[in-house]
């Protein structure tokens, strides 16, 4: 078992020191290589940066040169995407291993992954690959949440996915399904926004009542992110989560909705495609950073 | 079949049909739908294959790429989530792909880039200083004993083609037109700081770190190389590898030098 550096956060109540144990209810973004060399020559005002694991599971070179510098001066969350939580295999106890050394040195304010499925028979597929909401299902996402927990020594954010299907077997809805995982590993929450308002469109369900229906206490932090617009077979709407274009206006609203009932909370700006100079998203992170303010100011004038 | 196995199976496969029980809301067919995932496991891969392989692509244009590397993503996806990893087989895969026959040095300046690549992500390691190296030569009778320990970062690729000439004509250094591609040449690929190089290795140099890379000392490693090419002289080598910091240290068996 891995010893617990003083300043990570856990579920066991080991105190922690408040600067490293969770990240600022301030806006962030995805850290991007063509940005490196401005970052740390601009030190823009940020809350945050994160990365996407996988990317810098690597033995040296630049990543890692520009990721520790970075890292002494902001603070970092850490993003997998590649675990396969919800796969029918087991979970590779290598990539827990090279995950909690990546963890290890560069003790981030929080990790996440997602609801989802990407390796199976030996093989990767990065894409977010989506899950039947069953009972057999939950049971499996759960037995890999406490193994990925208990073999990082942390509590992990589960983010909630965007899906273009629906299975027939799903006898629970996704709301319902994400309540039971959090209630039965104490995993805490990633809600990805514009997924919920992806997932919304795709699959007719109003995205408002899907946050609402979330735990919501237990959300350490919120993704925003851009979409593309298609069509399915009978011409509905199909929305597609490229994290490619700028928040759309829909999603924005939605962001403000889930603001009013969390409070301020870490929010990242995510853009993996097409992705634009880095005072773009500087500025749409301070437009999520606005929001946090109108939430912290009404959250005073209620307590006054 | 598990419900995953028949997923992954249609994902690859464009002519199998969607998976039994997936729906959509308002029960219209879900093969469109399903489209989506498949189009975003071989479209990114394809993309994560055109960053690594940028000459290689160059070289065939973007569309003929595109459909050798759909092919070479739905016969050989990832074996993990290490993207940076992927690829290591796309060289052999392009040797035996048909339509790319006609520019035979295609499988080599992939070999070339995928080094890079791993170059750019290897372990640091600093290089030999000009003082260890002087100190080491102060002796010369225990020179030939010496063992050479290359950077974590080098990687040497022999071709019968002009692969770094190539390689650099698409880095706008030199002009391709100028480049014989029959000109055998042998590309050494190492990371000195944070910046990947390529040079050209003059002959022999592929037996000199091939020697030093198996453990042979440097007289065992420098005589190989002299009676594989008579021209041979291990001072030009030795002065190419310290210069672009290909050597991360030398010892004695019996001890290490600073």
């Amino acid at each position: 078992m891995m010893m617990r550096s003083p300043g990570e956060s856990s579920t066991c109540g080991v105190p922690a020191r408040p600067s490293h144990r969770r990240l600022p209810a301030r806006a962030g973004l995805g850290l991007k290589p063509q940005h490196f060399t401005e970052i740390l020559a601009t030190r823009p005002d940020l809350g945050f940066f994160e990365i996407h694991a996988e990317n810098y599971l690597v033995a040296g070179g630049p990543f890692h040169h520009y990721l520790s510098r970075i890292r002494d001066r902001y603070p970092l969350s850490i993003h997998g995407v590649g675990l396969s939580i919800g796969a029918e295999g087991p979970l590779d106890t290598a990539h827990l291993d090279r995950l909690a050394a990546l963890l290890d040195r560069y003790q981030p304010q929080s990790f996440s992954e997602h609801l989802a499925w990407s390796t199976h028979g030996g093989a990767f597929f990065n894409d977010l690959l989506p899950l039947p909401y069953d009972q057999a299902t939950l049971n499996r996402v759960c037995d890999h949440i406490d193994q990925t927990q208990e073999h990082l020594q942390r509590r992990i954010l589960l983010e909630n996915p965007a899906t273009y299907v629906e299975f027939a077997a799903s006898t629970l809805d996704e709301a319902t399904f994400i309540t039971e995982i959090v209630r039965h590993t104490g995993c805490g929450l990633l809600l990805d926004v514009n997924n919920a308002y992806v997932s919304g469109v795709n699959h007719h369900r109003d995205p408002q009542a899907y946050i609402a229906a979330l735990p919501l206490p237990e959300v350490g932090e919120i993704h925003l992110a851009g979409f593309a617009e298609d069509q399915d077979a009978a011409r509905a709407p199909l929305l597609i989560d490229t994290h490619g274009a700028p928040v759309a206006a829909a999603v924005w609203e939605l962001y403000a909705f889930a603001l009013e009932r969390l409070g301020p909370t870490p929010t990242l700006i995510e853009r993996d495609n097409d992705i634009p100079p880095l005072v773009v998203l500087i500025a749409e992170a301070q437009c999520a950073e606005r929001w946090i303010g109108y939430t912290q100011r009404d959250r005073l004038e209620a307590s006054a | 079949m598990s419900d995953q196995r028949l997923f992954v199976t249609a994902l690859l496969d464009p002519n199998a049909p969607c998976p039994a029980g997936l729906t959509a809301w308002n029960g219209s067919d879900p093969t469109r739908r399903f489209a989506v995932y498949r189009n975003n496991v071989v479209t990114s891969l394809i993309d994560v294959l055109a960053d690594t392989f940028p000459v290689t692509l160059e070289l065939v244009g973007d569309e003929f790429f595109r459909a050798m590397a759909g092919d070479f993503v739905r016969a050989a996806p990832p074996k993990s989530a290490l993207l940076a990893e992927y690829g290591g087989g796309f060289p052999v895969f392009i040797e035996r792909f048909e339509p790319a026959r006609s520019v035979p040095y295609l499988a080599d300046v992939a070999r070339l880039e995928m080094l890079r690549v791993q170059a750019f992500h290897a372990a640091a390691a600093d290089p030999l200083t000009p003082e260890q190296v002087a100190q080491a030569l102060a002796d010369p009778e225990r020179l030939p004993a010496l063992r050479v320990i290359c950077h974590p970062s080098l990687g040497v690729l022999s071709s019968r083609y002009a692969i770094v000439s190539l390689w650099a004509a698409h880095q706008g250094i030199g002009d391709l037109a100028c480049v014989d591609p029959g000109l055998p040449e042998t590309a050494l690929v190492v990371r000195a700081g944070l910046e990947v190089q390529v040079v050209a290795l003059p002959p022999g140099g592929d037996v000199l770190v091939a020697g030093f890379t198996n453990g042979l000392t440097l007289g065992v490693a420098a005589a190989r190389a002299a009676s594989a090419h008579a021209d041979f002289d291990l001072t030009i080598h030795l002065a190419l590898l310290l210069r672009v910091g290909a050597l991360a240290s030398l010892s004695l068996p019996t001890e290490t030098l600073p």
